[in-house]
């Protein structure tokens, strides 16, 4: 069998590919991790959301993966450029979880919730539907795309592997 | 960009002795709580790329235990404590004095080590303000056995503002009983929180 190339999305960081290949990212915790695929084409791009929004960046230079607000345009107009279709792009969901059980204040502390929530509001804004998510709980997600199948593969450490 | 470019090599220092201090305080307090000597090593004072953020831990995906509390007064902050699976085992069996093999733990094991996790932060905190006469207290202790990605990106999200880029201070502690039992301290302050720990010690930083 020969295999197919592994791409891997670092954390704060965007990849996209066309034809057979797999896109995975380790270790989602609080973060999101958000997949869009063409499946006429076979275009596909993954993200590795940190945070929900790019209002509070204090950055000079913005890196749009990082950013909901920012990663689910940026990774649309990659597609298109690729040779998606807008209008057959599919979303998937996962990660977003509450790793750690606090009583803060801290909003910072409840980021994950709000990575999930501002990554879904954006995709609603573009209209590009959201077919599966697996998001919340306390605990991490390692996620796979595999651009041949469109099939989202989210590995665990204590519940085993979901297929989305 | 690397926001830390403009940290000096004694502020670096200072930063480390912080991390001397804490977890030797916190050192003693193990090995006292083990009545078997427990070696600390000299801390690193890492900035680090996110993409290394795991790389002292075996990578995003190995499984660790964690013990997280979040530090609040003048300089707030993260503080994690972290053992590879075997190490907590170990150390469970020579508090315990018991023989198990298993990586599986059960509640009481659990809630030992986030007590351990807590009583070890706690020392590591009043050493810290001692230190620097600044009001630090830790939060209550929640622990996760989880890849060791999802638990450190959960501690650097606030210098994801400002870059790519996170400070860590980290202290390993070494045990030898026939098995290495080896931990990790990491102290993550809040960006906002460099300033005010120079400042308590007196050293310049603009």
């Amino acid at each position: 069998m020969i295999s197919k190339p592994l791409v891997k999305v670092g954390m704060a960081d965007m990849q996209v590919m066309r034809g057979s290949g797999i896109l995975k990212t380790l270790g989602l915790g609080s973060c999101v991790g958000l997949t869009m695929y063409d499946p006429w084409v076979k275009v596909a791009g993954m993200a590795h959301i940190m945070l929900p929004s790019s209002d509070i960046s204090r950055e000079t230079t913005v890196k749009a993966a990082k950013y909901a607000d920012l990663a689910v345009p940026e990774m649309l107009a990659q597609l298109v450029k690729l040779g998606a279709d807008p209008t057959r792009i599919e979303a998937k969901l996962a990660g977003g979880a509450q790793m750690f059980a606090l009583n803060t204040k801290n909003d910072m502390m409840r980021i994950g919730p709000r990575n999930v929530e501002a990554t879904r509001e954006m995709l609603k804004k573009l209209s590009i539907p959201l077919v599966a998510e697996d998001t919340g709980g306390n605990y991490g997600r390692t996620i796979e795309l595999d651009t041949e199948t469109g099939i989202l593969l989210v590995k665990s450490v204590n519940r085993g592997t979901k297929e989305l | 960009m690397n926001p830390f470019d403009q940290l000096a090599d004694l502020q670096l220092d200072v930063l480390k002795e912080v991390g001397n201090i804490g977890a030797g305080n916190a050192t003693t307090a193990l090995s006292k709580l083990l009545n078997k000597p427990v070696d600390m090593r000299v801390p690193k004072v890492r900035i680090i790329p996110f993409s290394e953020l795991t790389e002292s831990l075996g990578g995003e995906e190995q499984v660790v235990i964690a013990v997280f509390l979040r530090v609040v007064g003048d300089a707030p902050g993260n503080l994690f404590f972290i053992l590879s699976l075997k190490s907590a085992r170990k150390l469970l069996s020579n508090l315990f004095d018991t023989d198990q093999e298993n990586e599986e733990f059960n509640e009481m094991e659990l809630s030992a080590l986030t007590e351990i996790g807590n009583i070890l932060a706690g020392s590591y905190l009043s050493s810290l303000a001692d230190f620097t006469s600044l009001k630090l207290s830790p939060t209550v202790p929640s622990l996760a056995i989880d890849m060791a990605g999802a638990i450190m990106s959960y501690g650097v999200l606030q210098f994801g503002e400002m870059g790519d880029y996170a400070l860590l201070i980290d202290t390993t502690f070494v045990h030898h009983d026939g098995v290495n039992v080896e931990g990790h301290f990491f102290l993550i302050p809040d960006p906002p929180s460099f300033q005010r720990i120079f400042s308590a010690l007196g050293v310049p930083f603009t």
